[in-house]
């Protein structure tokens, strides 16, 4: 280990057990957090960070194990004596009821006032005092549906803060961030463990652990393997740790020659959206086979609108969506699928998949009623299942059989139950939406090899990404989704993330500048 | 035209009022229920219990006003299966709720034979609530105004404090708070260390409260007697009142004084038989009025995000 300084111990577990019915989601967890400093927790998804977390949070109790505060035993039964006891946390999905105020959420469950009446005077007025104190910036009387996710982040730390914690544990922070906000919450972080607030950072995300962090442990099947001083590690080290084999971070892309007529064109696309808004406003765009267009852009700008119109979801307003020369908009989703446009959904849950069906039957999903899958007006069951079981092999797909529930699939390998499905189809299109999100790093890596695979047997593939890196790493083409516009088209080799950020915000300036 | 202008005066305004009373009462009780995320349809039931023991009360007592607290305490126990059912053991809000409207006619069938050897209608009690109307002083002699608002009945004039009370309750308390915050993001409650289902019980229990008071006002107040079907779709108009209302308590007030304006109207209808074509047409005017209502005022008005939804702390091998 690295030098340790004559630092005070604030938070230690002891053996530390968590048992699930099932799962042993923590095992034998022994770790320290120094005052002032910032501590990652890094693993893969199901490696039991949040359960930590969770189990120091009160949430659930330990199966065994001790947790000590500033060198004493405590027991907490429940979030609201880890929150007298200092600690706050603020959750992946933030715990903000969107239609009250910043205030009212800051002041939840500790409002100020006599027996049950709140004082809303005092509470907007120290709601004022410590987002000063911090540097927080937020209008304490907007209601938080109408902020964008860095700010309710924001309101998430006042809201630890004002319960006035002195160790905050931030869960996956920066998953949801544009890369202007994610310099923002470091700079915030920052302040906080200059403030003497001790940091606890759950992260999968290697360049975070690198950026910010002074020590971090890693986690695996609910153990901690390593520990180590961020200074002192390389990111493909931290990976070797986090997966137990050797990865490969970045996607080696070949350079391609993409030439002849586009194979899908929007043009002039008009989308309403439940509202009557005009979610997509005039969108045109061209890819070519062979080619990855990647679509970049914060979330809610017009990406499930564009994945839906594409696949005949969502009727559109006016405008064209051309498919090899012939304007398929008339189509319904099955006469485009037949035609050889393919889908990967964003929300594999709800579209992709239909979770209580075995997954042979979801091999098959909208190719069942085709031959070879019917004989007469049966199902070929043999047929389906042979070419499942061929389908599960041939793209590693981790299952105890084609007979069972595709819910009982981890998240990865349902994407990739629902990638066989769309790529064995033979498509000249693909649409890939938010293909790796919620996976860890060794299903990444699997699935951004079998889109560039795609990519080789020149498909025109449209990719839909939140992830910067995602779409940096894939796309020969960059498109800025924003307010249902293409505001921007980059190359990737001529711009940079925060460029491509920049532009995803509206080219405005952040609330940061602004302040 | 002169045949409907003859009805248009200060008694179908009182009338309004009158008929309004239930489903005001019931329709606030739903909207604290699902502001906390329960959704309860069981108002119909709850308010058969309350008018039952309210009636059974006062007969045997003697006295209306203890029969009040019976039907408000009958009322509010008798919702508490429903908070069992479902946030205890996470039973479906509507099948709890279906069930618990089956359960209460059962329940008054069967006590109504044990009790008055009969079903159908039970004594009448010797004094009922009617009795104690009251005019305000002052207040009551304001023209139009007065007589429907400020000469009525005790229960009559409790739904309007109790309008008042939900308003401020939800708008300006921390349980108030807390209970909204369990129907929209119960985790974020559960998070800071308030407890959900303490919220979603208290949700019920009030509303389990109002929708027993509301029993209460149909067989102590505006009648002298328990008849089995007396609450004849109130429970489901309420329901009604409260999603067009928009889940406020306001909201719920004012489509409550329309579907008892409409209730007063079509009573007025009939009986007086202004229009030349069959009274009976207008028996189905409340509920036409309850169908367009909900029908051109729900797509505006956004239910709690969490309504109807189950909580669960501890979710299994996460």
């Amino acid at each position: 280990m690295g030098a340790k300084k004559e630092k005070r111990v604030v938070l230690e577990t002891r053996h530390v057990k968590k048992q699930f019915p099932k799962v042993l989601a923590n095992d034998d967890i022994n770790m320290v957090l120094y005052e002032g400093e910032i501590l990652s927790l890094l693993g893969e998804n199901g490696a039991g960070k949040s359960t930590l977390m969770n189990v120091l949070y009160g949430l659930y109790k330990p199966t065994s194990g001790e947790i000590l505060l500033e060198g004493e035993q405590v027991e907490f039964s429940s979030p609201k004596d880890a929150i007298r006891q200092g600690l706050g946390m603020v959750h992946q999905h933030f715990m903000l009821v969107d239609n009250l105020t910043v205030t009212e959420n800051i002041i939840l469950g500790s409002e100020p006032g006599k027996y049950d009446f709140i004082d809303y005077k005092t509470a907007r007025k120290e709601v004022v005092s410590i987002s000063e104190k911090y540097h927080l910036h937020v209008d304490p009387d907007e209601v938080i549906e109408n902020l964008s996710v860095g700010v309710q982040q924001r309101v998430e730390i006042l809201k630890a803060l004002y319960r006035k914690a002195r160790i905050l544990i931030l869960d996956e922070p920066t998953a949801v961030l544009t890369p202007q906000e994610v310099d923002e919450l470091f700079e915030v972080v920052g302040r906080l463990r200059e403030d003497g607030v001790s940091i606890i950072i759950i992260t999968h995300k290697l360049e975070e652990v690198k950026a910010i962090s002074d020590r971090v442990y890693i986690l695996k099947r609910g153990k901690i393997v390593g520990e180590r001083e961020t200074s002192q590690v390389t990111k493909e080290d931290l990976a070797n740790l986090m997966v137990g084999r050797e990865v490969v971070l970045t996607v080696h892309k070949d350079e391609k020659e993409v030439s002849g007529e586009p194979i899908l064109q929007l043009e002039d696309v008009v989308v309403k959206n439940q509202k009557g808004i005009n979610a997509l406003d005039g969108i045109s765009l061209d890819v070519r086979p062979g080619e990855i267009v990647g679509i970049a852009g914060v979330d809610g700008n017009g990406q499930s609108e564009l994945e839906e119109a594409l696949v005949g979801l969502l009727k559109l307003e006016s405008g064209r969506i051309l498919y090899k020369g012939e304007d398929i908009a008339v189509l319904d989703t099955k006469q485009r699928r037949g035609k050889g446009v393919a889908s990967v959904p964003a929300d594999r849950q709800k579209f992709g998949l239909v979770l209580p069906m075995k997954v042979s039957e979801n091999m098959v999903l909208g190719f069942h009623d085709e031959k070879p899958f019917v004989k007469g007006i049966n199902l070929a069951l043999d047929t389906i299942k042979t070419h499942s079981e061929r389908l599960v092999e041939e793209y590693d797909i981790r299952t105890p059989g084609v007979e069972v529930p595709a819910g009982n699939l981890s998240g990865g390998n349902q994407q990739k139950v629902i990638l066989a499905r769309e790529l064995s189809s033979d498509p000249d299109f693909l649409l890939v939406a938010q293909p790796t999100r919620g996976l860890d790093v060794g299903a990444i890596e699997y699935i951004h090899s079998q889109i560039l695979k795609m990519r080789e047997k020149n498909v025109g593939i449209l990719l839909i990404s939140l992830e910067l890196e995602e779409i940096f790493s894939l796309s020969d083409r960059i498109l800025v989704l924003y307010e249902g516009k293409i505001v921007k088209e980059f190359l990737p080799e001529n711009t940079s993330d925060k460029e491509v950020g920049f532009y995803m915000t509206g080219g405005k300036k952040t609330a940061e500048d602004r302040a | 035209m002169s045949g409907i202008a003859s009805i248009l005066n200060t008694d179908l305004l009182v009338a309004t009022i009158r008929l309004s009373t239930p489903i005001t009462l019931a329709a606030i009780g739903a909207t604290i229920c699902e502001r906390s995320g329960i959704v309860n349809i069981a108002m119909e039931g709850i308010m058969i219990i309350g008018a039952f023991f309210a009636a059974v009360a006062a007969l045997y007592t003697g006295n209306p006003w203890i029969g009040l607290l019976a039907g408000v305490a009958a009322g509010g126990i008798f919702s508490l299966i429903h908070a069992v059912a479902t946030i205890t053991f996470h039973l479906d809000h509507v099948v709890s709720g279906a069930v618990m409207n089956i359960l209460s006619f059962g329940i008054v069938r069967y006590l109504m034979v044990m009790i008055f050897g009969h079903p159908g209608t039970s004594d009448a009690i010797p004094v009922g609530l009617k009795a104690y109307q009251f005019a305000i002083p002052g207040l009551s002699k304001i023209p139009v105004l007065g007589p429907v608002f400020f000469d009525q009945t005790p229960i009559v004039y409790m739904s309007f404090v109790l309008v008042i009370l939900t308003l401020i309750f939800l708008k300006k308390t921390k349980t108030g708070l807390h209970l909204r915050a369990a129907g929209e993001h119960p985790l974020a409650l559960e998070t800071i260390g308030v407890s959900v289902y303490k919220m979603r019980y208290l949700g019920v229990f009030i509303s389990g409260l109002l929708s027993g008071l509301a029993g209460a006002y149909l067989s102590i107040e505006n009648s002298i007697s328990f008849t089995e079907g007396m609450a004849n779709g109130r429970g489901f108009i309420a329901l009604a009142a409260m999603i067009s209302g928009g889940w406020s308590a306001i909201g719920s007030f004012v489509a409550a004084l329309f579907f008892g304006f409409a209730d007063a109207f079509q009573v007025r209808m009939q009986v007086f038989k202004v229009l030349n074509i069959p009274s009976e047409i207008f028996i189905i005017f409340p509920y036409v009025a309850t169908v367009l209502a909900v029908a051109g005022l729900v797509r505006k008005s956004r239910p709690p995000k969490a309504d109807g939804i189950d909580f669960i702390i501890e979710k299994e091998g996460a």
